[in-house]
């Protein structure tokens, strides 16, 4: 499968299954266009009176090698690999902890509604949190590095059992030959120095929830008891903690809605801020909330990530640059296939825990009951739902089979799937639509500055 | 080429040889959270 596509000026050609990434002028953007379908007389017959007739048949050789290089027209030839990757051991590697099912924001989008799940206001216990990572450690098998994120509603509410998890996990590891990654989400309202400078020695990532401008921040993302401005509170203790971690191993992390489809003016309002490493993704919401993204806004979310990677194109070549993380494609050190088959990982490498020890699939399935898969006790007790994870895949995803993009997002987030249509095998095609702006973007912007 | 440039070196096919090690970060764990992206995770294979 090969996808053509336009941006920014430039003609790029990517071969879907050997993921090669092809830079091409007018003449072999169309012929490339209909090389398997018509012959090489049929094709100068076609474009003679655009192009002189010695070029055409000499890009029609160049696509020629191409192919027999492996890097155009190529087949997928992974899908007999599946059967093996279906019966395989799987280990967990990553853990979402929910530290505190509470929260001193009342943001209206969140899908935490306000930090309790549709359940109670509750902490974890420490005691709750080590078993977690024990669990973490007895079934991770091999696997040496393991991820921890400090999740909530808000973790620094419980920062104390933070602290001492992290103590703990530190305290095992060299005995369990594990390296604990530890990360941290957070919305700033309570991070003080004393966090920060924890932080800086342990986390490995930090991810600084806040939407963008002022305004657009504080609509969606207001304090309770209305407290003020949210974005004055965290604006200056972002600042310091980025320039803190050297510009590095951090997010300032957005979310835009319906309400700010001029999403790119975020984007650049942070880099113009002077952050370095920016995520601003879109609400993932039931279409009935006013602030839901439609298919109405996609026309206009497209415009802006084309506006966004354009600008970010420019001032990368101006030495100003800085990481949108959605635009973010690593072409030749990227994943390997299997890992592109199989996804996240979500319900068998990456597990949910609640305060209350219960294992969910991931963040986004907690505090639906259906998907409760056991506890820090007794382990995955509902081996079906884990079981059912692991053997989805690229393939089983009907709607992936065609995609240009299917080996970027790896058939996309279960849970969108499942809250959309039902079926973690049922991608939502909005946001199907938008990854597949973002990877057009993305390989745009390393063709242009692998062509300069 | 003439016409072709191509962008990046490496083939997806070469990764089913070395591939599958389960090293690399869980795709929306420490960044997004609500969509998967995996296209931009690293390789932490050093055998590759």
């Amino acid at each position: 499968m090969v996808h053509l596509f336009k941006n920014n000026g430039y003609n790029i050609v990517l071969d879907v299954n050997s993921s090669s990434v092809h830079l091409v002028d007018d003449l072999g953007y169309d012929v490339i266009g209909v090389y398997e379908k018509k012959s090489l007389d049929e094709i100068v017959e076609e474009f003679e009176e655009k192009y002189p007739e010695d070029e055409i048949r000499e890009v029609y050789g160049e696509v020629t090698e191409l192919k027999n290089q492996g890097k155009l027209f190529t087949e997928d030839i992974y899908e007999p690999y599946i059967d093996a990757f279906k019966q395989r051991k799987t280990y967990v590697k990553a853990l979402c902890l929910h530290i505190a099912h509470d929260c001193n924001l009342k943001c209206k989008y969140c899908f935490a509604e306000e930090g309790e799940y549709h359940g109670r206001r509750a902490l974890m216990s420490f005691e709750v949190g080590k078993k977690a990572l024990d669990y973490l450690v007895a079934n991770s098998g091999s696997k040496r590095n393991l991820e921890v994120d400090f999740f909530g509603g808000e973790p620094t509410m419980n920062w104390e059992v933070v602290k001492q998890l992290v103590e703990y996990g530190r305290s095992i590891e060299k005995e369990h030959n594990k390296n604990f990654r530890f990360t941290l989400t957070t919305n700033g309202i309570l991070m003080n120095d004393e966090i920060l400078e924890f932080c800086n020695k342990e986390m490995s990532n930090i991810v600084l929830s806040i939407d963008g401008r002022k305004e657009v921040n504080d609509f969606m993302r207001p304090t309770r008891n209305n407290l003020g401005s949210t974005y004055d509170i965290i604006m200056p203790k972002y600042k310091k903690i980025a320039e803190s971690r050297n510009q590095n191993n951090y997010y300032v992390r957005g979310t835009f809605t319906h309400y700010n489809t001029d999403f790119c003016k975020d984007v650049l309002h942070f880099a113009d801020e002077g952050f370095e490493q920016i995520s601003v993704e879109p609400v993932v919401a039931p279409a009935e909330e006013p602030y839901a993204i439609q298919e109405s806004d996609l026309p206009k979310i497209y415009e802006q990530y084309d506006e966004l990677a354009a600008e970010l194109l420019k001032r990368k070549k101006a030495g100003n640059g800085f990481n949108f993380f959605h635009f973010m494609i690593d072409l030749d050190g990227g994943p390997c296939v299997y890992k592109r088959l199989q996804g996240c990982g979500s319900g068998c490498e990456y597990l949910a825990i609640t305060p209350w020890g219960d294992i969910y699939p991931c963040h986004q399935f907690v505090g639906n009951e259906k998907f409760l898969m056991g506890n820090v006790n007794e382990g995955i007790v509902k081996k079906e739902i884990s079981a059912e994870f692991a053997k989805s895949n690229v393939y089983t995803k009907e709607k992936c089979q065609n995609c240009f993009a299917k080996y970027y997002c790896s058939g996309g987030c279960a849970a969108n799937a499942y809250n959309f249509n039902g079926n973690i095998n049922d991608p939502y095609e909005i946001g199907c639509k938008m990854q597949r702006k973002r990877v057009e973007c993305a390989l745009m912007i390393k063709a242009a500055l692998a062509s300069d | 080429m003439k016409h072709i440039k191509t962008i990046n070196e490496t083939v997806l096919k070469d990764s089913l040889a070395h591939g599958g090690c389960g090293e690399c970060q869980t795709s929306c764990q420490s960044a997004c959270k609500t969509s998967c992206t995996v296209g931009n995770q690293h390789c932490e294979n050093k055998n590759r």
